[in-house]
């Protein structure tokens, strides 16, 4: 009955920034009960509209209409209680509070005195993670979680809220299979009680899975609105790029050399345990697992952000010791890390601070002055090649979009020159056109002899762009397989949920 | 179809965008003009609005006077800016200038001063005294900086220690009692070469040197990348703790250098000098922008916040408004700056 009503109507929204303009009088209709994908490419202005809907930006002109009604001037407050929430593409949880806090921010429930009812707010919090199948205390602070539990965390917020229509902004670009399952169960039960989702992403098989309708913008235009039935991959494709896009992982098989990095018994307590392994000159060493297998840490500690407890690294068969950040730029390695809020962009400082801050040893001139002429240049050349959109290399890194923000580290990197490249989740949040460029940049590297190690939570990521694939469980390393045809995605699964291995014990 | 949509959508959105561009665009110049010299206006401002009334204040000699004044917490708020872009703070900065002066001067004291302090050493080359001022601030510095790099205590704290130490080691120094009589080598320091005062030229040459640092080394914008974001800066291979110890460094080497153009141009020094300057100094930074949520600042901007003060007291006075007046309107800048000035950082229209 509800099932051709329209819950919202946004017509012609323009949304202007200093400078930019970001919405170019689009459109978007939500029905009741209906799972809406929102598509387009980085900096097409999908968060602009979702921001314009949920009263963080005002628009700049266009209409909004929700349950048949006409809404305008309105506060996140307002929208929330109207029954509108979000789920943020940047995370923003209040560290040293707890879960229970941060869920109830600023809505705490209290007694009859006016004081906040701890005990109900750990009842009620309780509730709420079930509801999500989240297994954890209410009071856990929020920096003891990883990413991917705050991320779920930030779910189960949203829909506590109890909305009608829930946006949910590149909600899995922090999670992997298992918790997106356990999302897409809790999405088609909102359905059913007849709630409506705007969805946005950038893995299209998720589109494909879960969601109804998809409608398409490209530089702050509408394209158009389509039933996920009615569509394939390259079609979509098409209308978010405006251009086809063949060879999503341009995987060029190179001859690998001489071993560059070799990893003996690394330990670090706590973390990960007794991991050993090679990379060549030339090869692309991916590094999949399940979240908490210890991937970051074992990144983290090469690149010399953790302590090792034991163990030995070896560069070119020479043991090093690296201890710090700069010791490891000084080996030639590179580092971009999986948290782009926490440890990598700089919110205030411009594209251009962005890029160069890791190189800037490279444009002093013989008085150890800065040659912006040339660094200047050489952003320019990377802006372009990698597609940043921006409307200047001086534009301040909080005002792009979130994947633009993730082009600007790529850059960062890439720019280094490095002879051991170490990605973790290098294409969170990247649209299929500048994926396809960066895996070009990635293959180019490991052609010209570089080493590259690649640790993503996308198994098809890692098996079209790795010559080796590694998995580690828990810590371990489950196992080192050489990328080949017959190897599926359900071989490398087997691993990584610790299932071979226990196989492997039990016949000793 | 899709791409029909969005053909027509295209043709019916070309000209409504077309005119918000052009509008976007006249708007957009203009609040970055008024965005990048809003201060600068206020500035301008102030100064045609006293010379209205009082024209005296744009005779040459006032003028010399008005940077003269703004010299000495001017060279403070130098340093003071490298520290609040890292998003530091430092409220040593005058005791630091009050010991650093006092030693220095105890050693620029003519051979057959009164009192003299040193009574067996005859008169110095004022060099000693410059490199005195200079060693004492740059090693003080150093101490506030390596404590608050490594032992992770936060700089409020760590130079609110500072503060009362090298206080204390002032008035411990003298024994309460002011130095005075300084060689006249030492007082050319506050004299003028034509009418030149030579308080200004070393503000101007220490403008361009911290200038030159700031926006041409790796050092200046590792500043900026500490400040605005610490772990992003870490894992870029910044070297974060060696950093910040040098912004302290060189903050410490610029309140020597006010420390010796303060003793020159007062001719003495007591243990109690420079009380409250670095408060001067950190309002001077922060009405000219730099934000000390960290990572945005400039020196023009640092400059511009000490001439403003510097004009409003002179103004005051000229006017004839009482003192009592003049610190509750100097109170008032200060936060009306801010506002404005955290207003133009706000990302939402
Ligand atoms: N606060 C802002 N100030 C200036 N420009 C902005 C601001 N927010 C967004 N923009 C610009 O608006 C455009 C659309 O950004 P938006 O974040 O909506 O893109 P998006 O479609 O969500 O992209 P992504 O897939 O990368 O998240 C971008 O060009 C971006 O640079
Ligand atoms: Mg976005």
């Amino acid at each position: 009955m509800t099932e051709d009503k329209n819950i919202l109507e946004m017509r012609n929204i323009v949304k202007t920034f200093p400078g930019v303009q970001a919405l170019k009088g689009v459109d978007l209709n939500v029905k009741y009960g209906e799972i809406h994908a929102l598509l387009g490419e980085n900096g097409a202005g999908k968060s602009t509209l979702v921001k314009c809907l949920i009263g963080i930006y005002q628009k700049t002109s266009g209409e909004i209409v929700f349950e048949s009604e006409c809404i305008d001037n309105y506060t996140t407050a307002d929208a929330l209680r109207m029954g509108i929430s979000m789920i943020h593409q940047e995370l923003s949880p209040v560290e040293h509070r707890s879960i229970m806090e941060n869920i109830w921010l600023g809505r705490e429930p209290k007694t009859k005195l006016g004081f906040v009812d701890h005990n109900k707010m750990y009842e009620i919090t309780k509730e709420v993670l079930k509801r999500i199948d989240l297994d954890e205390d209410p009071k856990t602070l929020m920096a003891d979680l990883s990413v991917a539990k705050i991320q779920m965390i930030e779910i189960a917020k949203a829909i506590s809220y109890n909305a009608k229509l829930i946006i949910m902004d590149e909600p899995t670009s922090a999670l992997t299979n298992k918790e997106i399952d356990q999302l897409f169960t809790i999405m088609r039960k909102l359905k059913e009680e007849g709630k409506s989702i705007i969805y946005i992403s950038h893995k299209l098989e998720e589109i494909f899975t879960i969601c109804d309708t998809i409608t398409v913008y490209r530089d702050g235009e509408y394209i158009g609105t389509e039933r996920v039935s009615d569509i394939d991959t390259p079609t979509l494709i098409k209308m978010m790029v405006g251009r086809n896009v063949n060879e999503l992982y341009p995987k060029v098989k190179c001859d690998t050399g001489d071993i560059k990095l070799e990893v003996d018994n690394l330990t670090s307590e706590g973390a990960f345990r007794d991991v050993s392994f090679k990379v060549r000159k030339g090869e692309i060493l991916g590094i999949a697992g399940l979240v908490g297998a210890g991937r970051t840490e074992l990144i983290e500690t090469l690149f010399g952000l953790r302590k090792k407890t034991y163990g030995q690294i070896k560069i070119d068969g020479k043991e090093v010791d690296v201890r710090t950040p700069q010791e490891a730029k000084g080996k030639k390695m590179a580092l971009l890390t999986e948290d782009r809020r926490l440890n990598g962009i700089f919110p205030m400082l411009t594209v251009f601070q962005n890029i160069t801050i890791a190189n800037l040893f490279k444009y002093e001139n013989k008085f150890r002055l800065f040659n912006h002429k040339e660094a200047i240049r050489d952003v320019n050349e990377y802006v372009e090649s990698i597609q940043i959109k921006t409307p200047s290399i001086y534009q301040r890194m909080e005002n792009l979009s979130g994947g633009n923000q993730q082009k600007v580290l790529v850059a960062r990197w890439l720019m280094t020159s490095p002879e051991i490249l170490i990605m973790d989740e290098p294409t969170r949040g990247i649209d299929v056109g500048a994926k396809a460029e960066i895996y070009k940049l990635i293959s180019t590297l490991a052609e010209q002899g570089k080493s590259v190690i690649l640790v993503s939570s996308e198994l098809p990521e890692v098996m079209r762009m790795s010559d080796t694939i590694m998995v580690m469980y828990e810590g371990r390393v489950a196992g080192i397989l050489n990328n080949s045809k017959d190897l599926t995605q359900e071989e490398i699964m087997h691993y990584a949920t610790g299932q071979i291995m226990k196989d492997k014990a039990e016949y000793m | 179809m899709d791409m029909n949509t969005k053909d027509i959508n295209g043709n019916g959105n070309t000209k409504i965008s077309k005119q918000n561009v052009d509008t976007v665009k006249k708007k957009f110049a203009f609040t970055e003009i008024w965005k990048k010299y809003s201060i600068a206006f206020v500035l301008l401002m102030m100064i045609v609005t006293i010379s209205i009334i009082e024209p005296k204040f744009l005779s040459s000699k006032n003028i010399f006077n008005v940077l003269t004044q703004a010299a000495i917490f001017g060279i403070m708020s130098l340093g003071l800016t490298l520290i609040i872009i890292s998003k530091g703070i430092d409220l040593s900065a005058g005791s630091l200038l009050a010991l650093a002066g006092i030693i220095a001067a105890s050693l620029g004291q003519v051979a057959n001063a009164t009192s003299k302090f040193y009574p067996n050493i005859g008169e110095l080359p004022l060099i000693i005294p410059i490199l005195v001022a200079l060693g004492i601030g740059g090693i003080l510095g150093t101490i506030n900086g390596g404590l608050i790099a490594f032992t992770g205590i936060p700089a409020f704290i760590a130079t609110l220690g500072m503060t009362t130490i090298a206080r204390g080691f002032t008035l411990m120094y003298t024994g309460g009692k002011p130095i005075s009589q300084l060689t006249p080598q030492f007082t050319f320091l506050g004299d003028k070469i034509g009418i030149l005062p030579i308080p200004v030229l070393i503000y101007g040459i220490m403008i361009i040197i911290t200038w030159v640092i700031l926006n041409y080394t790796s050092f200046g914008k590792n500043i900026y990348a500490i400040g605005g974001n610490i772990n992003a800066a870490e894992v870029s291979g910044v070297n974060v703790k060696k950093n910040i110890v040098l912004i302290y460094m060189y903050a410490g080497l610029m309140y020597g250098v006010a420390a010796l153009v303060f003793a020159g141009r007062v001719g003495s020094v007591h243990p109690g000098a420079a009380t409250g300057y670095e408060l001067t100094a950190i309002a001077a930074t922060t009405i000219g922008g730099t934000s000390h949520a960290g990572g945005i600042g400039t020196i023009g901007g640092a400059v511009i916040g000490a001439l403003i003060l510097s004009v409003l007291r002179n103004g005051l006075t000229l006017l004839g408004v009482q003192a009592y007046w003049q610190q509750i309107v100097e109170g008032a800048i200060i936060v009306g700056a801010v506002i404005v000035d955290m207003r133009k950082h706000k990302k939402k229209n």
